[in-house]
């Protein structure tokens, strides 16, 4: 934690100092940044913005993990699926971000249903693979002992299939946390009449600096705490029959 | 054979089971084999290590259903198992491991059992903390909490120290007894087969099959040195 602040710290300095020898509208000083977090806190529009831009990550994300790890932990458990499964899996892979977005606005809307379900598919891919990495490495000796034991189907679920998946969970959860919220921006910059992404493209439009790292910067801190405060601790939690070893 | 009207607990005859090996070849693994078990009965299963005893475990369990032939137990016969290694979940405590699996056994039954198997001290810790005997009771532990009708032993006694494994032959022996236990019980040794058994079938190299029986007289009983080497010669005699 301490070597975590440092290391942020330093980082600011970094910051200081370049700003201090370039010009002001370029790169704006922590200082200046900080005043137009101020003035945009005042005004409202800042935690409108990030009320709104949360809205759509956490919206987009638990849709893309449910749908996701459903999908994911079938092919992983059955081959059948699997071979079904496998060739839109890539292909959804490799579809740029833009043009599911794009699509997205175009079949669906400029509305916020297009706006989530792009981001979501975006993300849906990423997080079928890992859970399918997860069903794939199951172990088939403790199923056969929830079988002979008559575990009922929620038992099984929840002490003998979840704690194997949770790590992969968390692992999705990690990198499509910041995958959602990056993507949520594109799509807010291209169609949203509000969140952080439509404030960062007037920004620049303008281009001002110190109002585009003002609301970038608060939703990383937000990405950051989530990070920090809810999974790093769900994973701890998952962890702890590892951590006293005979 | 179990007298006409009567269910055998336990009724297998397998006429053919084989599996694919790794490098895609089909192996025969058993072949004609065939018993039936009456109630409170226990059979032990001598063989060569790799013949398709705990093959046969599996079939019996109904976790094997690939196989010609049939393996038949009477509705609403209840099964236990004690796999060769211990399967314990490893993020749940021992006795959570043993309450999951026996929901119905009260926390005096599960104390009662934890006294028996020595594991007492470590009903709080998780299965990595644990030795392998220590597993393997907890695994034993878990098995007898569920209260089964049919009991499935697969090498329990294996890397236990041998008064500990004599301790816990000698309980198993009496609450077959006293609950009328049916079992089958795969074993290396003689002598686990002489404590707990009421027939021991000796099984063949691959692919399986009972090469004969030596049947127990009094089976748990105490037997005298004499009777106890002829039964051994017995076994000894069968497997050749």
């Amino acid at each position: 934690m301490l070597a975590r602040l440092g290391s942020l710290l330093a980082l600011v300095l970094v910051w200081q100092v370049a700003a201090h020898f370039s010009n002001p509208r370029l790169l704006p000083g922590p200082l200046a940044v900080l005043d137009a977090v101020a003035a945009q806190t005042a005004s409202g529009a800042l935690p409108r913005a990030l009320g709104a831009t949360l809205a759509r990550v956490v919206a987009a994300f638990a849709l893309a993990m449910t749908v996701g790890s459903a999908l994911g932990y079938a092919m992983g458990r059955r081959a059948g699926v699997d071979r079904w499964l496998d060739a839109p899996l890539v292909v959804l892979l490799n579809l740029p971000a833009l043009v599911i977005i794009v699509l997205a606005y175009v079949w669906i809307g400029l509305n916020e249903a297009a706006a989530i379900v792009a981001v979501a598919l975006n993300k849906l891919p990423n997080a079928v693979v890992t859970l399918r990495e997860g069903a794939r490495t199951l172990d088939v000796g403790l199923d056969e002992m929830a079988t002979v034991f008559n575990f009922s189907a929620w038992k099984r679920w929840r002490h003998v299939l979840l704690p194997q998946l949770a790590p992969f969970f968390a692992t999705a959860t990690r990198s499509g946390l910041s995958l959602v919220w990056k993507i949520v921006l594109v799509v807010e910059l291209l169609g949203r009449p509000n969140g952080v992404g439509f404030e960062i493209g007037t920004a620049f439009q303008l281009f001002d600096v110190a109002t585009l790292l003002a609301y970038a910067l608060p939703f990383t801190a937000i990405m950051l705490a989530i990070e920090t405060l809810l999974v790093q601790p769900f994973e701890r939690h998952a962890a702890r029959w590892r951590a006293r070893p005979a | 054979m179990p007298p006409a009207g009567e269910r055998a607990p336990l009724e297998a005859n397998v006429v053919r089971k084989a599996a694919r090996s790794a490098q895609g070849v089909e192996v025969e693994i058993l072949r004609g084999l065939a018993f039936s078990l009456r109630e409170g009965e226990v059979a032990a299963l001598i063989g060569p290590s790799g013949c398709g005893k705990t093959t046969l475990m599996r079939i019996l369990a109904g976790l094997d259903r690939a196989f010609e032939g049939f393996a038949r137990r009477p509705p609403g016969v209840k099964v236990a198992m004690a796999f060769q290694e211990p399967r314990l979940l490893p993020w749940r405590s021992v006795e959570d491991n043993v309450r999951l699996a026996a929901p119905e056994s009260s926390a005096q039954e599960r104390a009662a059992l934890f006294a028996a198997l020595g594991l007492s001290e470590h009903r709080a810790h998780y299965p990595a903390e644990l030795s392998l005997g220590l597993a393997r009771r907890a695994s034993l532990a878990r098995a007898l909490a569920a209260k089964p009708s049919l009991l499935l032993l697969d090498e329990p006694f294996v890397s236990l120290d041998p008064p500990l494994a004599r301790a816990i032959r000698a309980d198993l022996a009496r609450l077959i007894d006293a609950k009328r236990l049916t079992g089958v019980l795969v074993t290396h040794d003689v002598d686990d087969a002489l404590d707990l058994a009421d027939v021991i079938y000796v099984l063949s190299a691959r692919p399986a099959h009972i090469l004969g029986e030596v049947r127990i007289e009094t089976p748990r009983a105490p037997v005298t040195a004499q009777r106890r080497a002829a039964l051994t010669a017995q076994v000894e005699c069968l497997r050749g």
